[in-house]
């Protein structure tokens, strides 16, 4: 039996698929790992110190993530993936993604606490209840193509940004016009909606991109002895 | 009516709500997790603690609603406003079978799924909701899969097996998510001709049909219910291909509700590492008194209920 070893010496393997976790503690799992599938990167669940350290990238997928943290805290994952984080592994979270990513968050349960990382301030069910729930287009900055057709579900959004976030995306039209909704800060990702659910696989691959790079940066960096490795600008 | 917007990609920026997408899309982020039944805002609080996924608001278990007897009906609104105030995580609760306004009601409280259930008395021997219609995405149960499809194409998002509730005894539950399974898996084995008529003995859509026969699995979430009292059977249900679980009078009916919640949260999320299994189902106290389902009557059979 493997003990937990820390994500502290990831294995280089520049030119190979990136190895890219989805955290599977609960949530849409297996519409994450297949997106990632097919953009050739190699799809691996986390739900143990030990696969953290596997992996060049993690997705943080939808789900409830009251539920995801308290399982996270409970076998001893959340220490392991704030540590990771800010040792700049790149991750990318929809949806409960987007909240267990954020610094603050609002509309929570007083004691909710997250993974960090985004210097954002998430509100939780921001849009409303399930019957509010929507389908939209949103216009990504970043993301070739034309705009986004978007699901919301129970979906968060950012009430603000700190000054190091680039915002990536805002609601178009409707009650929640102009809400920010999509975001990056260095190798942070994270979106309100769920681009695993529609088949436009636009958003993974901008993920699977900046894995690749930070990859190759870190390699780099390893080349030229011991350094900071530049999570956080 | 047809299925509406499935395939449909609307590209104006008007958003559009209730769509088969969003509604199915809701019962994918539950996967993994466990569904509480709670009759007050207190036991709401306590399962959300305990790590529930969403919390089903009604008025008696459906051990009480056995032992008691009578007519069961949709939970009192103010009781689900109650539960809705006290947690941040979903709050579904249960309509009569075929009792429509019951779910308006649900649907104009805001509540965000409704299950259209056996556990409450029939309301029509009929017909089930014609769930396409509503806004608040529902599910259903079902012993085997004609049964999921049938209710599928009347709008169900969510399949959940029937069991029989209020037993703690999984036997059922097991036989259903067995049945639905093997359904699943013959299907691939029939070619084009065959699909017909296997849609006909199944009294579903053809359409519905192929697109199991080529998925391989249901186009919706497949839960289980009836029945789950310990963590070992929510990790059979999981290694039997459920997506998540529902737990009814398994957590309040048992001797210590907040560690039992706890314990069938992890055992779900680790169903397949019998070491994680093994040491959250220690020193849980008493389990809920269980039935023995071969000696029920078949007039108290929930799962008889629907058709």
């Amino acid at each position: 039996m493997t003990t937990a070893a820390l994500p502290v010496a990831r294995p280089s393997r520049r030119g190979s698929a990136p190895v890219i976790g989805v955290l599977a503690l609960q949530g849409d799992v297996r519409e994450h790992l297949a997106v990632l599938a097919t953009l050739g990167a190699e799809p691996v669940t986390v739900r143990r110190p030990a696969e953290l350290g596997a992996v060049d990238g993690l997705v943080v997928p939808g789900g409830e993530s009251t539920t995801m943290v308290k399982l996270a805290h409970r076998f001893g994952l959340l220490e392991p993936l704030r540590t990771a984080l800010r040792g700049g592994l790149p991750a990318y979270g929809s949806c409960a993604g987007m909240i267990m990513l954020a610094d603050r968050i609002l509309d929570a349960p007083a004691d909710q606490q997250t993974i960090g990382g985004l210097d954002v301030t998430v509100r939780r069910n921001a849009f409303g209840r399930q019957v509010d729930s929507f389908e939209s287009v949103v216009e990504l900055a970043g993301v070739p193509g034309g705009p986004l057709h978007a699901v919301f579900i129970r979906a968060p959004w950012v009430e603000q940004a700190g000054s190091g976030v680039e915002v990536l995306g805002r609601v178009v039209g409707g009650p929640a016009d102009g809400r920010i909704v999509a975001v990056r800060q260095g190798r942070l990702v994270a979106t309100s909606f769920h681009p695993e659910l529609t088949g436009d696989t636009r958003v993974h691959a901008l993920f699977v991109d900046l894995v690749r790079a930070a990859r190759d940066d870190d390699a780099e960096g390893a080349d030229h002895g011991p350094g900071d490795r530049g999570g956080r600008p | 009516m047809a299925q509406q917007s499935q395939q449909s990609e609307q590209s104006s920026a008007t958003p559009s709500t209730g769509t088969d997408r969003v509604k199915r899309g809701m019962a994918e982020q539950l996967k993994g997790g466990v569904i509480m039944d709670v009759v007050t805002p207190e036991q709401a609080k306590i399962a959300e603690d305990a790590g529930a996924v969403a919390v089903m608001a009604l008025e008696r278990v459906p051990a009480d609603i056995r032992a008691q007897g009578g007519i069961a009906r949709m939970s009192d609104p103010d009781m689900i406003e109650g539960i809705i105030a006290a947690v941040t995580i979903p709050v579904m609760a249960k309509a009569r079978i075929g009792h429509f306004v019951e779910a308006q009601v649900l649907q104009a409280l805001g509540v965000d799924y409704i299950d259209e259930s056996e556990v409450l008395t029939p309301a029509d021997e009929a017909h089930h909701i014609a769930k396409s219609g509503f806004t608040v995405p529902f599910v259903c149960g079902a012993t085997d899969l004609g049964e999921a499809l049938r209710r599928i194409s009347e709008g169900a998002a969510m399949i959940r097996s029937k069991g029989e509730a209020g037993t703690g005894n999984v036997v059922e539950a097991t036989r259903h998510m067995r049945s639905i399974r093997a359904g699943i898996r013959a299907l691939a084995t029939l070619d084009e001709t065959e699909l017909f008529v296997a849609a006909k003995e199944l009294r579903a859509p053809v359409e519905l049909v192929r697109e199991v026969a080529a998925l391989g699995k249901l186009p919706v979430v497949l839960f289980t219910a009836g029945g789950i009292a310990t963590p070992a059977d929510a990790a059979m249900m999981m290694q039997l291909g459920a997506e998540g679980v529902f737990v009814g009078s398994g957590i309040f009916k048992s001797g210590d509700p907040a560690l039992r919640a706890a314990a069938i949260v992890q055992a779900t999320t680790f169903h397949d590492d019998a070491d994680v299994v093994a040491k959250v189902s220690r020193g849980l106290g008493e389990p809920m008194v269980g039935i023995n389902v071969s000696t029920l009557p078949d007039s108290e059979r929930y799962a008889t209920r629907g058709w």
